[in-house]
């Protein structure tokens, strides 16, 4: 194998292969994917010198640690967390120069759940329907890193970015979701449409890249039955028997039976990624554009 | 015809029946092909299409709302055969529920012709329609934890095949060796919405008092 490649030392709770994903596919079943934090993604890339569309990881609350085989420019976003090379700290949210054999550790989020790791070359798996991302609920792409996974590399292209360290959002302390009522609102009780903008939830431990759960008041529905399944979008907020909403993520299924009560707008779905067990959240209901 | 605002960006768009949604959904597509209609994704389900990516959903719905319902387009195009081995384990509880032997439930299913209506729950899954109404079946009280890969299930209205080993609640009536989905295959799925469908029995059936 080629030297353009990096050895997995610590894989960490669930460290993914992500891209821009691959929607245009909802039709055949296959889930857009994609990173989860798609602005975090972005500005990793842009600091070592990627296009956007190159391939990042995506970490779990607890980091990873990799091994390149030759010298490698990493920067590392998104979830603040120490990083450190052979030991020694380095700065987060910059590109720093990783010599061949040297072990990049990034550490635990001190706040936030998803850090971001950008490889100048980008993660050279092969790509499945035009996205090397891996996807959760469908198994494609490749499979969740594991310790010793050799992951192999593209080539850098462009010297990198010259900044010393780029602004981000930090994670929030209230998740903020601004909604558009609908499609399926009048599938609940009146009560049940107020209670989802004006209550406080708490995001739930079982959340994952399929979707934001949540913990808070159960959403009464005003009709019994079941939805014939229909289309999901990103963003959607589906209505389980339990009454508890979940705001679908990256790897949503792209069909659902379960009624949709509203949508939050796109531009706020970042924060969600980065929002640990816990945090307030809001639903917020705005107009629609 | 109801078109329902999704967001931002999307628009759903609901008819009466499963018939209206396929003819909706090829309209779309067309519609799409020829330039006319610009979505990122068309999602056909049992009674809505989805259009998601649209610059201006406010006004396609109003367009949408003044139009009706296009005719279901002719039968035409390919139909894919999928040659299958009616040896599944439901395939007797099945055919009691037709009040019929195993052998002609293996001649019923297999002289039909059906259409994807619409693909989900994993990457390459089809929910065809084609059977006459009356050969609805219930999907299992249980669902089984593994169902093998090939395997051809019925639910509902619906025929489907199993891409990739998975849980499931399908009647399980046959197996095939037919490849639903193989990412390195262009097109990777077999069955996309629309596509015609023929079930063709190979090897032996169970010999049933047809």
């Amino acid at each position: 194998m080629t030297d353009r490649a990096l050895a997995v030392v610590r894989a960490g709770a669930l460290t993914t292969v992500q891209d821009l994903g691959r929607p245009g596919h909802a039709h055949l079943g296959v889930p857009r994917s994609g990173a989860l934090d798609g602005p975090a993604a972005a500005l990793v890339n842009r600091l070592v010198a990627n296009p956007p569309e190159a391939a990042v990881l995506e970490t779990t609350l607890n980091g990873c640690a990799l091994r390149p085989r030759s010298a490698v420019v990493v920067a590392v976003g998104g979830a603040p967390c120490p990083v450190s090379v052979d030991g020694r700290p380095v700065p987060w949210g910059a590109p720093v120069l990783v010599p061949g054999g040297a072990l990049l550790s990034v550490g635990t989020a001190v706040s936030g759940v998803r850090s971001y790791v950008g490889l100048s070359g980008g993660v050279a798996v092969e790509p499945v329907l035009g996205s090397r991302s891996t996807d959760l609920l469908s198994g494609l792409g490749p499979p969740p890193l594991t310790d010793g996974t050799v992951l192999p590399l593209g080539r850098p292209n462009a010297p990198h970015a010259r900044v010393d360290v780029a602004a981000q959002p930090g994670p929030p302390a209230e998740l903020v979701l601004r909604v558009t009522l609908g499609p399926r609102d009048d599938w609940f009780t009146a009560t049940a449409v107020r209670a989802l903008t004006t209550h406080t939830y708490r995001v739930s431990s079982a959340s994952n890249r399929i979707g934001l759960r949540t913990e808070g008041p159960a959403l009464e529905r005003a009709r019994p039955g079941e939805l014939p399944s229909e289309g999901m979008v990103l963003g959607a907020i589906q209505v389980p028997p339990d009454g508890r909403p979940v705001v679908f993520l990256a790897d949503h299924p792209t069909t659902g039976g379960y009624p949709v009560i509203a949508v939050v707008r796109a531009t706020d779905l970042p924060a969600a990624a980065q929002a640990t067990p816990g945090t307030p959240v809001r639903f917020v209901a705005v107009r629609r554009r | 015809m109801r078109a329902l605002p999704v967001g931002d960006r999307a628009l759903l768009v609901e008819v009466s029946t499963d018939g209206e949604a396929q003819a909706l959904h090829a309209d779309l597509v067309r519609r799409r092909a020829e330039g006319s209609l610009s979505v990122r994704e068309i999602v056909p389900a049992a009674r809505t299409v989805l259009l998601d990516g649209l610059d201006d959903p406010v006004r396609l719905a109003e367009q949408l709302a003044a139009s009706q319902v296009p005719p279901v387009p002719p039968r035409a195009g390919e139909i894919v055969e999928i040659p299958v081995r009616y040896d599944g384990p439901d395939l007797a509880e099945v055919a009691a529920h037709w009040d019929v032997s195993p052998h002609e439930a293996a001649r019923i299913h297999a002289a039909a012709e059906f259409r994807v209506a619409f693909c989900g729950f994993a990457p390459g899954f089809g929910y065809l329609t084609g059977l006459p109404a009356r050969y609805g079946v219930p999907r299992r009280a249980t669902p089984r934890t593994t169902v093998p890969a090939g395997a051809v299930g019925l639910a509902g209205p619906y025929t489907g095949v199993y891409p990739r080993p998975s849980p499931g609640g399908w009647q399980l009536i046959g197996t095939t060796d037919a490849v639903l989905w193989d990412h390195a295959r262009v097109p990777a799925a077999l069955l996309s919405p629309g596509t015609r469908v023929r079930f063709v029995p190979v090897g032996t059936v169970p010999v049933g008092s047809s």
